[in-house]
Formats: C-alpha cells, structure tokens, sequence
C-alpha cells in the first residue's frame, strides 16, 4: 500500500454513544491482547508527561521558595547595607587610623529621610558578632541592634513571646528576642522564654522566640562582601534593642584575626527604608544612591531593592517555563512518533482484521474511528500513568531531597489532555491508512 | 420456475493489468440466481472462481457490465453503501475461518450487528442463539485460539447468518479440514438451504458438487458449464 492512496477520511456523524463505548471496549481488548507491546508503546508518553508535570513542580517550587523570600524583605522595603570596601583606594588612610571606619551613618539616615520623598519607615540595626552564653553553653552568633518595628517591616513572625516595645527600647531594658535556630543551639533541654543570656559582660532577658528566615538579600550578592560573616553563624541571631546595643558595645568592632587586632568602626550595618507606594521603590533607591554616592567616596554600601528582584525573579522563571516547555514539547512529540510508528506497524499487522470487518459490513469510516480510539487510548493510559508518576515523583523529591515542590491543579490536566492530542494528531494518520485499503486486497493479506 | 432472481450479472468483466499483460479473470459472465439456490463452483486454479466469488460478494467491483443484486445495480455504488450491503445482505465463509482473534465465539458472531447498529442486548441474544445452532452453545466464551479448525469454521459460519443475509457465499470453506469436519460443515450448509437460505460455495471436490442442485464450472473467466439437477440427500 502506498501513502497516496489514503483516501479516507474521518467523519465524526456515525458516532452514537453506545458504538462508542463499544468501540472503547474493544480498543481496550486489542490493546490488551497486545500488553507488552502496547506497555511499551505508551511508555514514550508516559516518560514524557511524568517528566513535564514532575519539572514543574521542582521548577515551581524553586522558584516559590525565591519569591517568598523576597517578598518577606517587603515589596515597598529598600534595604541599604554597609558593605567592608574592597578597592584599596583607603589603604593609606587604614595606616593613618587603626580603626578602619566604614558604612552607613546616622547622617545618612537624616538625608534621607529629609530628601527623598515618600520615605515612611526607617529601620537601623547594627550587628555585634560574638558568643553568646546560656550557663555553661556557648553559641557563636550576631547581636543585632534594631527597632521595635523590624519584624513587621521584614515580615518576620515570632512563634514564641513577642518582640521589644518602643518603649523597652526607649528605657534601654536589657531585652533580646532569639532566632528559633539559636534557641535550639543555646537552649537544648531549657524553654528559653524568661531566662537570661549573657554576651560579653552584658545579660539579657530573651522575652520570645523569632522564626528563622533566609536572608534573601544575598540572592544577587555574589562578591561575598556582606558585612555579616556568613558560615555556620548564618540566622544565628539576638535580637535588642538598638540603644542598649550602643550603650553596652560602642561603635568600634574590634576582631581578633590571625595575630593582629583589627577594628572597625561601623555605625549602621543595615537600614530598610520604606516608602509609601512600591511603584516608588525604584525612585527612591535611585535619589538614595545619589546621596549616599555624595557622602561616601568608597563603595562601603550595598543598595537592595527586593522589587527589582523579584521582578527578575520572575523573568528567570519565565525563561525556565520557555526552555522547559519546549523540552516537554520535544519529548511528548518523540513519544507521538513512537505510537504513530507503531499503530502504523499495527495496522499492517492487522489488515487481514481490517478485511474481515470491512467484509462484515464496516464502513471505511468505522475502521478509522477503531484504530483512532485505540491510538487515543494507547496515548491516554501512557497519559494516565504518566500523572500518576508526575504527582508521586515530586513527592519523592520533597521528601528525601528536602526540596520544595508545587504540583499546580492544572499541570497534570493539562499534560494528560495533550497526551490525548497526541493520541489524535498521531493516530490519524495510521489510522486513514488502515481504511484506505480495499476490502479483497486486505483479505488477501497474509 | 418462479421463484424470484436475487442476483444477475450481465456481461461482467474483471480485467487485471500485469505488466503489459492484460488478464481477464472474468470475461463475459451472463449468470441468474434465484432465492433458494443452492449452487457449487468448480473449475481449475486460476479459473476465476475466487474472482467471481468475490465481485458477487460487493468485496470487488467488475471491470465492465452490471451486477443487479436484489434489484439494486451494485457496479454504480459507493464504498459506504457497499460495506452496508454486504453486512446486511450478504454472509460470507473464508477457508481460513478468518474470525478476530481478540473476541471471542459470541463476540465474533456479533460484529456483523454491530456494524449494523444492533443493540448490545439483542445482538447477544441473537448470537446466542446462532452459537447453539451450529453447536457451539458449550465454547460461547472460547477464543479462536482455544478452538479447532472445525469449531472455527461454524462460529464463521454462525458470524455470516447473524444480519439474517440473502446470499451466502463460500470460498473453499472445507478447504482447510479433514473429511469428518468438512462432512459436518457441508450439513450445516444442507440444512440452511433446506430452511431456504440461498448459499454459493466453491470446491474443488466433485464429491461435494454432487450434493448440490446447480454447479457451474468457470475456466478462464468464463462459464463453461452451468447445470441443474437432481439430488438425494
Ligand atoms: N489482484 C490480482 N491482481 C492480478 N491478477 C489477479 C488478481 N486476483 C486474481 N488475479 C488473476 O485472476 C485469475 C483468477 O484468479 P482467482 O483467484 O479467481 O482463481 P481461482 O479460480 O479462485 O483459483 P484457485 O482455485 O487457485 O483459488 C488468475 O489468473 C489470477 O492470477
Ligand atoms: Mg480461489
């Protein structure tokens, strides 16, 4: 039989419910007449659905997980930081001082908040790393000086107690909040609520318990030139007042690093500005920076606009949607040609079949509909499964890779609703093939 | 006789082209069968038996003439009219059985009503009862497979009765089994003419041939001989 003499064509006017649901019987039977054959026909599709609907969920999760963090640095939040300058411009002046001084200022603070409009919220901290002590138990981490309002403006929740109050803060009480990381680590049997906790010669009263956060201000940091050390020490944090942070610990660091004392003096090593209206974000970090461009010849400062990123965010994810549909495409074409491949060597197989029906009374049309339902059913059970795979994998992943994932409700409906495409685009032409033949050639078929 | 034509061919004609070579498996057949017929087919290999057979059965188209059946010219019809007429007039019996392996006894009866449009229901019962017939009531459920080439043979005979056909036709039905189940076979066919079933088979046996009242001889496409005659069963 040659291609052109595919003359049939589909006609959908015949197809009552019940020949339907007949020719759906028999498509299974033919199907499971052949199971190994058909198994591995469908596997194309099957691989290729799970693996569209499981990428999803990991793409989506990662990029969840992205967007969460950024988002709790606050939509209408800049985040100016200090950063340790790396150009050697001020190595005359470092002989000159022994204290190397760096970073935002209180003068800064009062610019900005005088110059740039819109400006509502404005939140300092500074950070003192050194060990903190609970009895015996020690635990490497950061201090971190700041205002009553820091959790609320960077969305942090307290899942035990409660934050300082302005007025703590403005009565320098010696109060401090924990990170749920450090808790663990200073307080392994204890409930830390109502103790106290000592760094340096000062004691402190932890009043609540904060939730642990990724700091996603390093997300596009990739010179490592934060202020704060990462490492181990990373989310291990006291939470006090800033006033009491000053009054205990003054304004020069000094670190004791590989034989020699270094200081440094840091008035602020972090401010969120809010403004009013997040469609003003990039304004104002703009008539920031020129600001602070003015005061500080040294790139001693860090400018986050958690907007920007994740608008980037989102663009990175669009581009990851782009490539990893077009991997999808690929692969579920791949398994359509496979089925077509085999429905076509189906259909040889079976002519003699296809003479015997034609010689009971089967239309050409009627032969189409059965190897089209067959194909259609090949691609929907491979579709079928392959769901089933996809749900289940991502699964899997989060449970023993620990890595967030989303299966979105429309991922698996879509992925199944193409694997029936498939089936249709696919199967057509197979299945044209098979009716095109005459009734006494087909018969004649060995 | 008076009894009414139920096929007539005039002047049909099947031309094959082989390569330069134009074969005639049929030349110029004039032939008359009347309702109750009960007809053998002989002639040597490559007389145009199977031809006949098949243009007789809507299965091919003649080359040139006319083919009345029923009253209806067949030549001038299309494909879709054609598969309804063969699945609702006309039975046919392969030497090779030629059931669908994937059904069973009863699911192979019922294809013709399918195609039909019969209902599940009635085409079961029917089925049922044309299984029983042919003495398969106890196998209603078996496979192709599960059967011998006798058993075979009567579901394909029991599949060609199902839409109740005008006509049955079969090619070397016997052809494929020893003597004691084609013997069983050229019964079943005995008493369906005897209940008034028209039916045309092929041979080769001239022991078969004698059972039948009319036997036409064909040798290269043309009818040599067609005779009617008397039998003792
Ligand atoms: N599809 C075809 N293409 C070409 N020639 C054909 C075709 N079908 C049949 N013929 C030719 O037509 C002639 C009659 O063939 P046919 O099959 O009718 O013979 P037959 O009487 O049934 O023979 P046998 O007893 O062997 O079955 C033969 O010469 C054969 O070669
Ligand atoms: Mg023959």
């Amino acid at each position: 039989m040659r291609p052109e003499d595919v003359g049939a064509t589909l006609n959908l006017r015949g197809l009552t419910p019940w020949r339907l649901k007949r020719s759906i019987i028999l498509g299974f039977k033919s199907i499971w007449m052949r199971k190994l054959r058909s198994l591995l026909t469908a596997l194309g599709i099957v691989f290729g659905v799970c693996s569209v609907i499981s990428m999803l969920a990991i793409g989506e999760g990662a990029s969840y997980e992205a967007q969460q963090q950024i988002k709790d640095l606050g939509s209408q939040n800049i985040i100016i930081q200090s950063v340790k300058p790396t150009n050697n411009s001020s190595a005359g002046e470092q002989t000159r001082s022994l204290v190397l001084e760096y970073g935002l200022t209180l003068r800064d603070l009062i610019q900005i908040q005088a110059t740039v409009p819109g400006v509502n919220v404005v939140v300092p901290n500074r950070r003192i790393k050194d060990f903190i002590w609970f009895q015996s138990n020690s635990v490497d981490a950061t201090a971190v000086g700041t205002v009553a309002w820091y959790p609320e403006m960077r969305s942090r929740k307290m899942v035990k107690g409660r934050f300082f109050t302005q007025v703590e803060s403005d009565s320098r009480t010696n109060v401090c909040v924990l990170t749920q990381k450090l808790a663990k680590q200073l307080f392994p049997l204890h409930s830390p609520v109502g103790k106290t906790v000592r760094m340096r010669t000062s004691y402190f009263r932890v009043i609540g318990i904060m939730e642990d956060q990724v700091d996603a201000t390093k997300v596009d940091d990739s010179s490592g030139t934060n202020p704060i050390e990462s490492g181990s020490g990373e989310g291990l944090e006291m939470f006090i007042p800033i006033t009491v942070l000053k009054d205990h610990f003054g304004d020069v660091l000094i670190k004791y690093r590989s034989g020699s004392f270094e200081a440094e003096k840091v008035e602020l090593h972090e401010v969120t500005v809010q403004v009013e209206h997040s469609d003003q974000v990039v304004a104002s970090s703009k008539a920031i920076k020129s600001i602070l461009d003015r005061n500080h010849t040294d790139q001693d400062y860090k400018i986050t606009v958690p907007l920007e990123l994740l608008k980037r965010a989102e663009r990175t994810k669009q581009i990851f949607n782009i490539v990893l549909g077009s991997i999808a495409a690929i692969s579920l074409i791949v398994g359509g040609i496979g089925i077509m491949n085999i429905m076509l060597a189906t259909v040889t197989e079976r002519t003699r079949e296809i003479g015997i029906r034609r010689a009971l009374g089967a239309k050409k049309n009627d032969i189409v509909l059965q190897f089209l339902i067959e194909t259609i059913l090949l691609s929907g059970i491979g579709g079928l499964i392959g769901v089933g795979l996809g749900i289940s994998i991502p699964q899997l992943i989060s449970h023993f890779a620990g890595m967030k994932t989303i299966i979105q409700f429309w991922a698996p409906t879509v992925a199944f609703s193409i694997s029936v495409l498939i089936g249709i685009v696919f199967g057509i032409y197979p299945a044209l093939r098979a009716a095109a033949m005459s009734p006494v050639d087909a018969l004649r078929h060995e | 006789m008076s009894r009414e034509t139920i096929i007539e061919l005039q002047n049909v004609e099947k031309h094959y082209q082989m390569g330069p070579d134009l074969v005639k498996a049929l030349n110029c057949i004039n032939l008359k069968i009347y309702a109750g017929d009960y007809i053998s087919i002989l002639g040597p290999s490559g007389g145009g038996k199977s031809t006949l057979l098949n243009v007789l059965g809507c299965l091919d188209q003649p080359t040139l003439g006319t083919y009345l059946l029923e009253g209806h010219d067949v030549s001038s019809m299309d494909d879709d009219d054609l598969s309804q007429i063969r699945g609702k007039r006309l039975g046919f019996i392969f030497q090779s059985y030629n059931l669908i392996q994937q059904l069973d006894v009863l699911e192979n009866i019922e294809v013709p009503m399918f195609y039909r449009g019969v209902t599940e229901a009635d085409s079961r019962e029917v089925a049922a009862h044309l299984a029983e017939k042919v003495g398969l009531g106890k196998r209603m459920h078996h496979k192709p497979t599960e059967l011998s080439g006798g058993q075979q043979q009567r579901v394909a005979i029991a599949r060609a009765l199902a839409n109740d056909p005008a006509v049955i036709l079969a090619d070397e039905a016997t052809g494929n089994l020893d003597s004691k189940s084609g013997g069983d076979i050229l019964q079943i066919f005995d008493e369906l003419n005897e209940e008034g079933k028209t039916l045309i088979m092929i041979t080769h046996d001239e022991g078969m041939a004698d059972r039948t009242p009319r036997v036409i001889r064909l040798k290269d496409g043309q009818i040599v001989h067609d005779e009617r005659k008397e039998v003792f069963r």
